[in-house]
Protein backbone atom coordinates (compact mmCIF):
# COMPACT_ATOMS: atom_id res chain seq x y z
CA UNK A 1 0.00 0.00 0.00
CA UNK A 2 1.20 3.55 -0.56
CA UNK A 3 2.50 4.98 2.67
CA UNK A 4 2.47 8.55 3.86
CA UNK A 5 5.80 9.99 2.87
CA UNK A 6 7.80 10.92 5.92
CA UNK A 7 10.74 11.52 3.71
CA UNK A 8 13.91 12.57 5.38
CA UNK A 9 14.72 15.46 3.14
CA UNK A 10 12.26 17.83 4.80
CA UNK A 11 13.44 17.22 8.32
CA UNK A 12 16.79 15.51 8.81
CA UNK A 13 19.50 17.53 7.09
CA UNK A 14 22.02 15.79 4.85
CA UNK A 15 24.75 16.43 7.38
CA UNK A 16 26.83 14.52 9.90
CA UNK A 17 25.06 13.18 12.98
CA UNK A 18 25.95 11.09 16.04
CA UNK A 19 24.29 8.76 18.52
CA UNK A 20 23.16 10.60 21.67
CA UNK A 21 25.12 9.26 24.67
CA UNK A 22 24.31 9.82 28.36
CA UNK A 23 27.91 10.86 29.02
CA UNK A 24 27.54 13.73 26.52
CA UNK A 25 24.14 15.07 27.72
CA UNK A 26 25.65 17.85 29.78
CA UNK A 27 28.20 18.98 27.17
CA UNK A 28 25.52 19.11 24.49
CA UNK A 29 23.02 21.06 26.59
CA UNK A 30 25.74 23.54 27.60
CA UNK A 31 27.59 23.92 24.31
CA UNK A 32 24.72 23.66 21.83
CA UNK A 33 27.00 22.20 19.18
CA UNK A 34 26.18 22.76 15.55
CA UNK A 35 25.50 19.23 14.35
CA UNK A 36 23.24 17.70 11.72
CA UNK A 37 21.16 15.44 13.94
CA UNK A 38 21.10 13.10 16.92
CA UNK A 39 20.03 9.46 16.85
CA UNK A 40 18.50 7.70 19.86
CA UNK A 41 17.72 4.05 20.58
CA UNK A 42 14.05 3.85 21.46
CA UNK A 43 14.61 1.13 24.10
CA UNK A 44 16.82 3.48 26.12
CA UNK A 45 13.91 5.90 26.52
CA UNK A 46 11.22 3.41 27.46
CA UNK A 47 11.62 4.05 31.18
CA UNK A 48 8.74 6.22 32.40
CA UNK A 49 10.83 9.20 33.50
CA UNK A 50 14.18 10.20 34.89
CA UNK A 51 17.25 12.00 33.55
CA UNK A 52 17.15 10.32 30.10
CA UNK A 53 13.83 12.05 29.39
CA UNK A 54 14.86 15.29 31.06
CA UNK A 55 17.94 15.56 28.86
CA UNK A 56 16.30 14.34 25.69
CA UNK A 57 13.57 16.92 26.21
CA UNK A 58 16.11 19.66 26.84
CA UNK A 59 18.26 18.75 23.85
CA UNK A 60 15.24 18.38 21.62
CA UNK A 61 13.94 21.75 22.78
CA UNK A 62 17.21 23.46 21.83
CA UNK A 63 17.22 21.98 18.38
CA UNK A 64 13.56 22.76 17.80
CA UNK A 65 14.38 26.41 18.43
CA UNK A 66 17.56 26.45 16.44
CA UNK A 67 16.70 24.42 13.41
CA UNK A 68 12.95 24.82 13.34
CA UNK A 69 12.87 21.68 11.28
CA UNK A 70 11.33 19.14 13.55
CA UNK A 71 7.59 19.18 13.40
CA UNK A 72 6.37 17.21 16.33
CA UNK A 73 8.14 16.59 19.57
CA UNK A 74 9.66 13.12 19.66
CA UNK A 75 8.50 12.29 16.16
CA UNK A 76 11.78 11.19 14.61
CA UNK A 77 12.65 12.15 11.09
CA UNK A 78 13.73 8.66 10.21
CA UNK A 79 12.94 5.28 11.61
CA UNK A 80 15.18 2.35 10.80
CA UNK A 81 15.69 -1.26 11.78
CA UNK A 82 18.26 -3.89 10.90
CA UNK A 83 17.82 -6.88 8.65
CA UNK A 84 18.36 -9.23 11.58
CA UNK A 85 16.58 -10.94 14.45
CA UNK A 86 17.08 -10.85 18.20
CA UNK A 87 13.88 -12.13 19.81
CA UNK A 88 12.67 -15.68 19.76
CA UNK A 89 10.81 -18.17 22.00
CA UNK A 90 13.76 -18.29 24.34
CA UNK A 91 13.65 -14.55 24.99
CA UNK A 92 15.59 -11.54 23.80
CA UNK A 93 19.19 -11.95 22.66
CA UNK A 94 20.78 -8.53 22.53
CA UNK A 95 22.58 -8.95 19.26
CA UNK A 96 21.75 -8.56 15.58
CA UNK A 97 21.55 -12.19 14.48
CA UNK A 98 21.76 -13.22 10.83
CA UNK A 99 19.03 -14.75 8.70
CA UNK A 100 19.20 -17.29 5.88
CA UNK A 101 18.32 -15.58 2.59
CA UNK A 102 15.48 -17.89 1.54
CA UNK A 103 11.93 -17.45 0.23
CA UNK A 104 10.60 -18.36 3.67
CA UNK A 105 12.69 -15.68 5.40
CA UNK A 106 11.72 -13.16 2.71
CA UNK A 107 8.02 -13.78 3.36
CA UNK A 108 8.55 -13.41 7.11
CA UNK A 109 10.58 -10.19 6.83
CA UNK A 110 8.05 -8.67 4.41
CA UNK A 111 5.22 -9.55 6.80
CA UNK A 112 7.01 -7.93 9.74
CA UNK A 113 7.88 -4.75 7.84
CA UNK A 114 4.26 -4.46 6.68
CA UNK A 115 3.19 -4.72 10.33
CA UNK A 116 5.64 -2.03 11.41
CA UNK A 117 4.79 0.39 8.60
CA UNK A 118 1.06 -0.06 8.98
CA UNK A 119 1.28 0.15 12.77
CA UNK A 120 3.35 3.33 12.75
CA UNK A 121 1.64 4.80 9.72
CA UNK A 122 4.98 5.67 8.21
CA UNK A 123 7.75 4.30 6.10
CA UNK A 124 10.67 2.56 7.78
CA UNK A 125 14.22 2.11 6.56
CA UNK A 126 15.87 -1.31 6.45
CA UNK A 127 19.59 -1.51 7.20
CA UNK A 128 22.06 -3.94 5.62
CA UNK A 129 23.68 -6.17 8.29
CA UNK A 130 27.27 -6.95 9.17
CA UNK A 131 27.56 -10.73 9.09
CA UNK A 132 30.19 -13.18 10.29
CA UNK A 133 28.90 -16.35 8.65
CA UNK A 134 26.54 -17.51 5.91
CA UNK A 135 23.68 -20.01 5.94
CA UNK A 136 24.30 -22.94 3.61
CA UNK A 137 20.60 -22.97 2.64
CA UNK A 138 20.54 -19.35 1.35
CA UNK A 139 19.17 -19.05 -2.19
CA UNK A 140 19.27 -15.24 -2.61
CA UNK A 141 22.26 -12.93 -2.56
CA UNK A 142 22.02 -10.35 0.21
CA UNK A 143 21.41 -7.54 -2.27
CA UNK A 144 18.73 -9.45 -4.22
CA UNK A 145 17.06 -10.25 -0.92
CA UNK A 146 17.07 -6.60 0.21
CA UNK A 147 15.90 -5.37 -3.20
CA UNK A 148 12.98 -7.79 -3.12
CA UNK A 149 12.00 -6.65 0.40
CA UNK A 150 11.95 -3.04 -0.86
CA UNK A 151 9.88 -4.00 -3.89
CA UNK A 152 7.29 -5.85 -1.81
CA UNK A 153 6.99 -3.47 1.17
CA UNK A 154 7.81 -0.01 -0.14
CA UNK A 155 10.24 0.46 2.74
CA UNK A 156 13.26 2.72 2.36
CA UNK A 157 16.86 1.71 2.92
CA UNK A 158 19.69 2.64 5.20
CA UNK A 159 23.15 1.93 3.84
CA UNK A 160 25.64 1.09 6.60
CA UNK A 161 28.96 1.49 4.79
CA UNK A 162 30.93 -0.07 7.63
CA UNK A 163 28.62 -3.09 7.51
CA UNK A 164 29.23 -3.33 3.77
CA UNK A 165 32.98 -3.48 4.39
CA UNK A 166 32.74 -5.87 7.36
CA UNK A 167 30.36 -8.27 5.59
CA UNK A 168 32.28 -8.05 2.30
CA UNK A 169 35.55 -8.93 4.02
CA UNK A 170 33.98 -11.76 6.03
CA UNK A 171 32.08 -13.20 3.05
CA UNK A 172 34.78 -12.41 0.46
CA UNK A 173 32.61 -10.05 -1.58
CA UNK A 174 33.78 -6.92 -3.43
CA UNK A 175 32.57 -3.93 -1.35
CA UNK A 176 32.56 -1.53 -4.32
CA UNK A 177 30.47 -3.95 -6.35
CA UNK A 178 28.15 -4.34 -3.34
CA UNK A 179 27.53 -0.57 -3.17
CA UNK A 180 27.13 -0.29 -6.94
CA UNK A 181 24.51 -3.07 -6.94
CA UNK A 182 22.64 -1.86 -3.83
CA UNK A 183 19.22 -0.30 -4.59
CA UNK A 184 20.71 3.16 -4.03
CA UNK A 185 17.65 5.09 -5.18
CA UNK A 186 15.88 3.93 -2.00
CA UNK A 187 18.66 4.89 0.42
CA UNK A 188 17.70 7.75 2.77
CA UNK A 189 20.40 7.51 5.43
CA UNK A 190 23.99 6.30 5.84
CA UNK A 191 25.76 4.81 8.85
CA UNK A 192 29.51 4.81 9.51
CA UNK A 193 31.39 3.09 12.34
CA UNK A 194 34.66 1.51 13.40
CA UNK A 195 35.40 -2.22 13.31
CA UNK A 196 37.81 -4.62 15.03
CA UNK A 197 40.14 -7.05 13.23
CA UNK A 198 40.15 -10.73 14.15
CA UNK A 199 40.77 -14.00 12.31
CA UNK A 200 38.57 -17.04 11.66
CA UNK A 201 39.41 -20.74 12.15
CA UNK A 202 41.54 -20.78 9.00
CA UNK A 203 43.36 -17.53 9.70
CA UNK A 204 41.26 -15.51 7.25
CA UNK A 205 40.43 -11.92 8.17
CA UNK A 206 37.27 -11.69 10.26
CA UNK A 207 36.08 -8.14 10.96
CA UNK A 208 33.78 -7.42 13.90
CA UNK A 209 31.33 -4.51 13.85
CA UNK A 210 32.32 -3.13 17.26
CA UNK A 211 31.47 0.60 17.07
CA UNK A 212 34.35 1.28 19.46
CA UNK A 213 36.82 3.34 17.43
CA UNK A 214 37.12 5.86 14.57
CA UNK A 215 35.78 5.04 11.12
CA UNK A 216 38.48 3.22 9.14
CA UNK A 217 40.14 5.01 6.18
CA UNK A 218 38.93 2.37 3.73
CA UNK A 219 35.35 2.89 4.97
CA UNK A 220 35.71 6.65 4.44
CA UNK A 221 36.78 5.86 0.84
CA UNK A 222 33.75 3.63 0.34
CA UNK A 223 31.60 6.37 1.83
CA UNK A 224 32.93 8.91 -0.66
CA UNK A 225 32.16 6.43 -3.44
CA UNK A 226 28.58 6.01 -2.16
CA UNK A 227 28.11 9.79 -1.80
CA UNK A 228 29.37 10.31 -5.35
CA UNK A 229 26.63 7.97 -6.55
CA UNK A 230 23.81 9.28 -4.35
CA UNK A 231 24.57 12.85 -3.35
CA UNK A 232 24.51 14.12 0.26
CA UNK A 233 22.50 12.08 2.79
CA UNK A 234 22.05 12.14 6.57
CA UNK A 235 25.11 10.29 7.85
CA UNK A 236 25.31 8.87 11.36
CA UNK A 237 28.57 8.14 13.16
CA UNK A 238 27.99 5.08 15.36
CA UNK A 239 30.42 4.97 18.30
CA UNK A 240 28.82 3.02 21.14
CA UNK A 241 31.67 1.43 23.14
CA UNK A 242 34.80 3.16 24.49
CA UNK A 243 32.89 6.37 23.71
CA UNK A 244 35.37 9.22 23.15
CA UNK A 245 35.21 12.82 24.31
CA UNK A 246 32.48 14.83 22.64
CA UNK A 247 34.97 16.74 20.47
CA UNK A 248 36.38 13.51 19.00
CA UNK A 249 32.93 12.18 18.17
CA UNK A 250 31.90 15.50 16.67
CA UNK A 251 35.06 15.53 14.51
CA UNK A 252 33.93 12.29 12.85
CA UNK A 253 30.55 13.84 11.98
CA UNK A 254 32.37 16.93 10.65
CA UNK A 255 34.52 14.74 8.43
CA UNK A 256 31.40 13.16 6.91
CA UNK A 257 30.08 16.64 6.15
CA UNK A 258 33.37 17.68 4.61
CA UNK A 259 33.28 14.65 2.30
CA UNK A 260 29.71 15.46 1.27
CA UNK A 261 30.68 19.05 0.50
CA UNK A 262 33.76 17.98 -1.46
CA UNK A 263 32.11 15.24 -3.47
CA UNK A 264 30.42 16.07 -6.72
CA UNK A 265 27.61 13.61 -7.08
CA UNK A 266 27.31 11.98 -10.46
CA UNK A 267 23.62 11.48 -10.13
CA UNK A 268 21.01 12.42 -7.59
CA UNK A 269 18.48 9.75 -8.21
CA UNK A 270 16.43 9.58 -5.13
CA UNK A 271 13.16 7.73 -4.99
CA UNK A 272 12.33 9.75 -1.89
CA UNK A 273 13.00 13.11 -3.54
CA UNK A 274 9.46 13.39 -4.74
CA UNK B 1 15.44 -28.09 4.75
CA UNK B 2 14.93 -26.77 8.24
CA UNK B 3 12.11 -24.33 8.81
CA UNK B 4 13.15 -20.80 9.73
CA UNK B 5 11.62 -21.03 13.22
CA UNK B 6 13.50 -24.25 13.96
CA UNK B 7 16.70 -22.68 12.59
CA UNK B 8 16.29 -19.71 14.93
CA UNK B 9 15.50 -21.97 17.89
CA UNK B 10 18.67 -24.02 17.51
CA UNK B 11 20.73 -20.87 16.83
CA UNK B 12 19.42 -19.19 20.00
CA UNK B 13 19.87 -22.29 22.15
CA UNK B 14 23.49 -22.74 21.04
CA UNK B 15 24.23 -19.04 21.63
CA UNK B 16 23.44 -19.21 25.34
CA UNK B 17 24.84 -22.68 26.05
CA UNK B 18 28.55 -23.02 25.23
CA UNK B 19 28.26 -26.80 25.76
CA UNK B 20 26.00 -27.13 22.73
CA UNK B 21 27.66 -27.61 19.36
CA UNK B 22 27.31 -25.00 16.64
CA UNK B 23 24.26 -25.72 14.43
CA UNK B 24 24.97 -27.30 11.03
CA UNK B 25 25.15 -25.27 7.85
CA UNK B 26 26.70 -22.09 9.27
CA UNK B 27 29.62 -21.52 6.98
CA UNK B 28 32.49 -19.30 5.90
CA UNK B 29 33.08 -18.14 2.32
CA UNK B 30 34.48 -21.57 1.38
CA UNK B 31 31.23 -23.28 2.42
CA UNK B 32 32.95 -24.97 5.38
CA UNK B 33 31.65 -24.67 8.98
CA UNK B 34 33.18 -21.75 10.88
CA UNK B 35 33.04 -22.23 14.67
CA UNK B 36 35.00 -19.02 15.33
CA UNK B 37 32.48 -17.19 13.20
CA UNK B 38 29.60 -18.51 15.28
CA UNK B 39 31.58 -17.66 18.43
CA UNK B 40 31.39 -13.96 17.46
CA UNK B 41 27.61 -14.03 17.96
CA UNK B 42 27.93 -16.10 21.14
CA UNK B 43 30.44 -13.63 22.53
CA UNK B 44 28.40 -10.57 21.48
CA UNK B 45 25.33 -11.80 23.33
CA UNK B 46 27.08 -12.84 26.54
CA UNK B 47 29.44 -9.85 26.68
CA UNK B 48 26.62 -7.45 25.86
CA UNK B 49 24.41 -8.73 28.67
CA UNK B 50 27.32 -8.94 31.11
CA UNK B 51 28.14 -5.29 30.35
CA UNK B 52 24.50 -4.36 30.90
CA UNK B 53 24.66 -5.95 34.36
CA UNK B 54 28.00 -4.33 35.12
CA UNK B 55 26.56 -0.89 34.33
CA UNK B 56 23.50 -1.58 36.49
CA UNK B 57 25.43 -3.02 39.47
CA UNK B 58 28.63 -0.93 39.74
CA UNK B 59 29.17 -1.45 43.50
CA UNK B 60 28.76 -5.23 43.23
CA UNK B 61 31.27 -5.12 40.37
CA UNK B 62 33.72 -3.11 42.44
CA UNK B 63 33.35 -5.35 45.50
CA UNK B 64 33.94 -8.68 43.75
CA UNK B 65 36.28 -7.46 40.98
CA UNK B 66 36.01 -7.77 37.22
CA UNK B 67 36.85 -11.48 36.87
CA UNK B 68 34.48 -12.70 39.57
CA UNK B 69 31.72 -10.41 38.30
CA UNK B 70 32.12 -11.62 34.72
CA UNK B 71 31.92 -15.27 35.81
CA UNK B 72 28.90 -14.63 38.03
CA UNK B 73 27.11 -12.58 35.36
CA UNK B 74 27.75 -15.24 32.71
CA UNK B 75 25.98 -17.83 34.89
CA UNK B 76 23.05 -15.47 35.41
CA UNK B 77 22.78 -14.54 31.73
CA UNK B 78 22.56 -18.21 30.77
CA UNK B 79 19.93 -18.99 33.41
CA UNK B 80 17.83 -15.85 33.03
CA UNK B 81 18.23 -14.22 29.61
CA UNK B 82 16.16 -11.06 29.06
CA UNK B 83 12.52 -11.50 28.12
CA UNK B 84 12.22 -8.02 26.65
CA UNK B 85 14.32 -5.79 24.41
CA UNK B 86 14.00 -3.04 27.03
CA UNK B 87 17.25 -3.71 28.83
CA UNK B 88 16.45 -1.12 31.51
CA UNK B 89 14.34 -3.92 32.97
CA UNK B 90 17.11 -6.51 32.80
CA UNK B 91 18.68 -7.62 36.07
CA UNK B 92 15.59 -7.55 38.31
CA UNK B 93 16.36 -11.15 39.27
CA UNK B 94 20.11 -10.61 39.68
CA UNK B 95 20.06 -9.78 43.45
CA UNK B 96 18.17 -13.00 44.28
CA UNK B 97 20.52 -14.94 42.02
CA UNK B 98 23.53 -13.49 43.88
CA UNK B 99 21.95 -14.56 47.18
CA UNK B 100 21.97 -18.17 45.95
CA UNK B 101 25.28 -18.09 44.08
CA UNK B 102 27.51 -20.45 46.08
CA UNK B 103 30.87 -18.81 45.33
CA UNK B 104 29.51 -15.49 46.68
CA UNK B 105 28.33 -17.02 49.97
CA UNK B 106 31.38 -15.60 51.76
CA UNK B 107 29.96 -12.11 51.06
CA UNK B 108 26.53 -12.47 52.73
CA UNK B 109 25.72 -8.77 52.26
CA UNK B 110 26.35 -8.81 48.49
CA UNK B 111 22.74 -9.60 47.50
CA UNK B 112 21.50 -6.66 49.60
CA UNK B 113 24.00 -4.28 48.00
CA UNK B 114 22.62 -5.51 44.67
CA UNK B 115 19.05 -4.85 45.91
CA UNK B 116 20.01 -1.23 46.66
CA UNK B 117 21.51 -0.88 43.17
CA UNK B 118 18.45 -2.41 41.52
CA UNK B 119 16.18 -0.06 43.50
CA UNK B 120 18.40 2.84 42.39
CA UNK B 121 17.91 1.88 38.72
CA UNK B 122 14.15 1.51 39.13
CA UNK B 123 13.94 4.88 40.90
CA UNK B 124 16.06 6.50 38.16
CA UNK B 125 13.62 5.44 35.43
CA UNK B 126 10.40 5.86 37.42
CA UNK B 127 7.54 8.10 36.31
CA UNK B 128 7.88 11.82 37.09
CA UNK B 129 5.75 13.25 39.90
CA UNK B 130 5.85 16.45 41.97
CA UNK B 131 6.30 16.18 45.75
CA UNK B 132 3.56 18.03 47.62
CA UNK B 133 4.19 21.11 49.72
CA UNK B 134 4.49 20.04 53.38
CA UNK B 135 2.33 23.07 54.21
CA UNK B 136 -0.82 21.31 53.00
CA UNK B 137 -0.77 19.17 56.13
CA UNK B 138 -1.59 22.18 58.27
CA UNK B 139 -5.13 21.95 56.92
CA UNK B 140 -5.50 18.34 58.10
CA UNK B 141 -7.03 18.02 61.56
CA UNK B 142 -5.53 15.44 63.97
CA UNK B 143 -8.66 13.29 63.91
CA UNK B 144 -8.48 13.02 60.10
CA UNK B 145 -4.89 11.73 60.19
CA UNK B 146 -5.46 8.04 61.01
CA UNK B 147 -7.69 7.40 57.99
CA UNK B 148 -5.57 9.46 55.61
CA UNK B 149 -3.78 7.75 52.72
CA UNK B 150 -0.58 9.09 51.24
CA UNK B 151 0.36 8.80 47.59
CA UNK B 152 4.08 8.08 47.51
CA UNK B 153 6.39 9.10 44.67
CA UNK B 154 6.51 6.38 41.99
CA UNK B 155 10.28 6.15 42.53
CA UNK B 156 10.02 5.17 46.21
CA UNK B 157 11.76 1.87 47.02
CA UNK B 158 12.80 0.36 50.37
CA UNK B 159 15.46 -2.26 51.03
CA UNK B 160 15.99 -4.18 54.26
CA UNK B 161 19.31 -5.77 55.10
CA UNK B 162 20.47 -7.66 58.21
CA UNK B 163 23.92 -6.29 57.30
CA UNK B 164 25.27 -2.71 56.97
CA UNK B 165 24.58 -2.95 53.21
CA UNK B 166 24.04 0.79 52.74
CA UNK B 167 27.39 1.61 54.36
CA UNK B 168 29.07 -0.94 52.11
CA UNK B 169 27.28 0.38 49.02
CA UNK B 170 28.33 3.98 49.81
CA UNK B 171 31.97 2.88 50.14
CA UNK B 172 31.84 1.31 46.69
CA UNK B 173 30.19 3.96 44.52
CA UNK B 174 31.74 7.03 42.90
CA UNK B 175 34.11 8.63 45.41
CA UNK B 176 33.57 6.01 48.12
CA UNK B 177 36.61 4.64 49.94
CA UNK B 178 36.35 1.03 51.14
CA UNK B 179 37.16 0.58 54.82
CA UNK B 180 36.72 -2.27 57.31
CA UNK B 181 33.05 -2.83 58.19
CA UNK B 182 31.78 -4.71 61.22
CA UNK B 183 29.21 -7.08 59.72
CA UNK B 184 27.85 -7.84 63.18
CA UNK B 185 27.15 -4.14 63.84
CA UNK B 186 23.49 -4.60 62.90
CA UNK B 187 21.28 -4.26 59.87
CA UNK B 188 20.32 -1.20 57.84
CA UNK B 189 17.03 -0.22 56.28
CA UNK B 190 17.23 1.98 53.22
CA UNK B 191 14.92 4.44 51.43
CA UNK B 192 15.56 5.14 47.76
CA UNK B 193 13.63 8.00 46.09
CA UNK B 194 14.09 10.34 43.13
CA UNK B 195 11.91 13.39 43.92
CA UNK B 196 13.48 15.51 41.15
CA UNK B 197 16.47 14.76 38.91
CA UNK B 198 18.71 12.91 41.37
CA UNK B 199 18.25 9.55 43.04
CA UNK B 200 18.61 9.93 46.82
CA UNK B 201 19.56 6.99 49.02
CA UNK B 202 19.31 7.27 52.80
CA UNK B 203 19.29 5.16 55.94
CA UNK B 204 15.95 5.04 57.75
CA UNK B 205 15.27 4.16 61.41
CA UNK B 206 13.84 0.85 62.55
CA UNK B 207 10.13 0.54 61.73
CA UNK B 208 10.21 3.12 58.92
CA UNK B 209 10.58 0.47 56.23
CA UNK B 210 7.42 -1.31 57.38
CA UNK B 211 5.62 2.04 57.67
CA UNK B 212 6.63 3.15 54.15
CA UNK B 213 5.85 -0.26 52.67
CA UNK B 214 2.33 -0.14 54.15
CA UNK B 215 1.75 3.37 52.76
CA UNK B 216 3.08 2.23 49.40
CA UNK B 217 0.57 -0.63 49.45
CA UNK B 218 -2.18 1.99 49.74
CA UNK B 219 -2.98 1.40 53.40
CA UNK B 220 -4.08 4.14 55.81
CA UNK B 221 -1.71 6.11 58.04
CA UNK B 222 -3.15 4.21 61.03
CA UNK B 223 -2.50 0.80 59.45
CA UNK B 224 0.99 1.93 58.48
CA UNK B 225 1.61 3.19 62.02
CA UNK B 226 0.65 -0.24 63.37
CA UNK B 227 3.09 -1.90 60.96
CA UNK B 228 5.81 0.50 62.14
CA UNK B 229 5.05 -0.16 65.82
CA UNK B 230 5.23 -3.93 65.39
CA UNK B 231 8.76 -3.52 64.02
CA UNK B 232 9.75 -0.86 66.57
CA UNK B 233 7.75 -0.17 69.78
CA UNK B 234 9.30 3.32 69.88
CA UNK B 235 8.20 4.18 66.33
CA UNK B 236 7.69 7.96 66.07
CA UNK B 237 4.82 8.80 63.69
CA UNK B 238 5.29 12.56 63.39
CA UNK B 239 9.06 12.27 62.88
CA UNK B 240 8.52 9.64 60.19
CA UNK B 241 5.86 11.69 58.40
CA UNK B 242 8.02 14.80 58.35
CA UNK B 243 11.07 12.81 57.18
CA UNK B 244 9.03 11.42 54.30
CA UNK B 245 7.79 14.88 53.35
CA UNK B 246 11.29 16.32 53.50
CA UNK B 247 12.60 13.48 51.35
CA UNK B 248 10.10 14.53 48.66
CA UNK B 249 8.57 11.07 48.85
CA UNK B 250 4.93 12.21 49.17
CA UNK B 251 3.12 13.38 46.04
CA UNK B 252 -0.53 13.09 47.00
CA UNK B 253 -2.89 12.42 49.89
CA UNK B 254 -6.54 11.65 50.38
CA UNK B 255 -8.85 12.05 53.32
CA UNK B 256 -11.23 9.11 53.43
CA UNK B 257 -13.12 9.13 56.74
CA UNK B 258 -15.25 6.13 55.92
CA UNK B 259 -12.57 3.69 54.77
CA UNK B 260 -12.23 0.49 56.67
CA UNK B 261 -9.09 -0.23 58.58
CA UNK B 262 -6.92 -2.58 56.62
Amino acid sequence: MPLPSTCAKDRIPAGGGVGLKAEHYRAIVEQRPDIGFFEVHAENYMGAGGPPHRYLSAIRERYLQRLNQLIRRYAPGLFSEHLAWSSHDSGFLNDLLPVPYTAETLARVVEHIDQVQNGLGRQMLLENPSTYLAFAESTYSEIDFIAEVVRRTGCGLLLDVNNVYVASTNQEWDPIAYIDAYPLMHVQEIHLAGYTREADDKGRRLLIDTHNRPVDEIVWDLYAHAIALMGPLPTLIEWDADVPAWSALKAEADRAEAIMLATKSKAVRHASAR
Amino acid sequence: MLQLAERQREFAAALLDPARPMPDGLVGPDGEPGPKRFAVYRNNVVVGLTETLKDAFPAVHRIVGADFFRAMARCYVTLDPPRSPILLDYGAGFPDFIGQFEPAAVLPYLADVARIERAWTEAYHALEASPIDPGVFTTVSPDQLPAMRLGLHPSVRVVHSPFPALTIWQMNVSDGVPAPVDLAAGGEDVLIVRPMADVEVRSIPKGSLEFIQALKDGRSVLAALEAGLIANPHFDLSANLSDLMRAGAVVDYSLAPDVKRT
